[in-house]
């Protein structure tokens, strides 16, 4: 992408250059120019260059990189984010790759640096049990809440009425 | 008592909640700790021939502050870290991490250096392999090169106070 300099911009507007100085509608309409330029700056600049070179690998590359967290921009995958430090670590994936590793060789590469915090699954050791069995536990709770419910309900003793009550009941009812 | 069970377990919740959002998310266990050092041999700033390793620090207590010229938050510690080293009750070697724009001899000798060594990690390798995720990250390394405690983010008189000089003094630093 080629950036044209900023000049023929101000050119092309000069007489809303006083409204723009007090930030009239013009002003917003700028702002969300310059604004929308940079979104697209970023669209531009920040993907993982598609490369072409070798699909196979970049495909494995993405399928990896989605399930790794980006240390930066902690929410973002590896594969979506545009911090540096990701498309370092992409590169970084992608050269072990071509170098012939094997996805675990690659993970254990990875985790030896930054931990397990990379990995968006986390695997299944002492520390993380009450990780994944919590909902489990959750779950169990709830059936038990349930269970001991159902039970209290049950205990319940349908109410007795003899014939006087329906009696009086009826004629309640008959009224109207 | 049973009409509390759901006021208790909401306190409980609660609990957790304000431990988290109190805690810093750049805080991230570092894997590292216990661990020797990562080996590497780097060209150092200012200098053709001269290269550094962590090897070159055996039986010292040093600390290896990852910094950039381009990064801001190091500049804040930067009084900090000349004022440790004047004192030279600490060893400070500052890897320059991804300096592409080849800014940091200028910049130490416009601002003061206090470090002993500024290796160059132009590449970025190096810092990955210690595990940084940003700048400025500082590791406090034994005498016998084993990594014993890492800080991220920059170092204010308060962290170096709480976290830095009781560590040093269990060192024997």
């Amino acid at each position: 992408m080629r950036f044209q300099p900023m000049k023929p911009v101000s050119r092309i507007h000069p007489r809303k250059r006083t409204s723009d100085a007090r930030g009239g509608p013009g002003c917003f309409k700028q702002a969300l120019a310059s604004l929308l330029l940079v979104l697209s700056l970023g669209v531009h600049a920040g993907e993982a260059q598609p490369n072409a070179e070798d699909p196979v690998i970049e495909q494995r590359l993405v399928k990896m990189a989605e399930d790794l967290r980006c240390l930066v921009c902690q929410n973002e995958s590896l594969a979506g984010s545009h911090a540096e430090l990701a498309a370092d670590l992409r590169r970084e994936i992608r050269e072990q790759m071509k170098a012939g590793k094997s996805d675990k060789e690659i993970i254990a590469y990875l985790t030896e640096r930054y931990g397990d915090f990379v990995l968006y699954r986390p695997p299944f050791k002492p520390v993380t049990y009450l990780l994944w069995l919590g909902p489990l536990l959750f779950l169990g709770m709830g059936a038990g809440i349930w269970y001991l419910t159902l039970r209290k309900r049950r205990a319940v003793k349908a109410p007795t009425v003899d014939e006087k009550q329906l009696a009086a009941a009826a004629q309640l009812l008959n009224e109207k | 008592m049973k009409r509390w069970i759901p006021l208790i377990l909401f306190a409980v919740l609660v609990g957790f909640f304000a431990k988290g959002l109190f805690l810093n998310p750049r805080e991230v266990p570092s894997p590292f700790i216990g661990k020797p050092a990562p080996a590497f041999s780097l060209p150092v700033v200012g200098s053709t021939e001269q290269t550094f390793s962590p090897d070159d620090m055996k039986g010292k207590v040093w600390l290896l502050n990852v910094w950039a010229p381009w990064c801001v938050s190091c500049r804040q510690e930067h009084p900090l870290l000349m004022s440790l080293a004047k004192e030279r009750s600490v060893t400070i070697v500052g890897l320059n991490w991804k300096d592409r724009d080849r800014e940091a001899a200028q910049l130490l000798a416009q601002h003061g250096n206090p470090y002993v060594a500024v290796p160059d990690d132009l590449s970025g390798k190096t810092g990955i392999d210690y595990g940084v995720t940003g700048t400025p990250e500082t590791y406090v390394i034994d005498r016998e090169g084993v990594i014993r405690m890492k800080h991220v983010g920059p170092i204010t008189p308060e962290v170096w106070a709480k976290k830095f000089e009781p560590k040093l003094k269990e060192l024997g630093a």
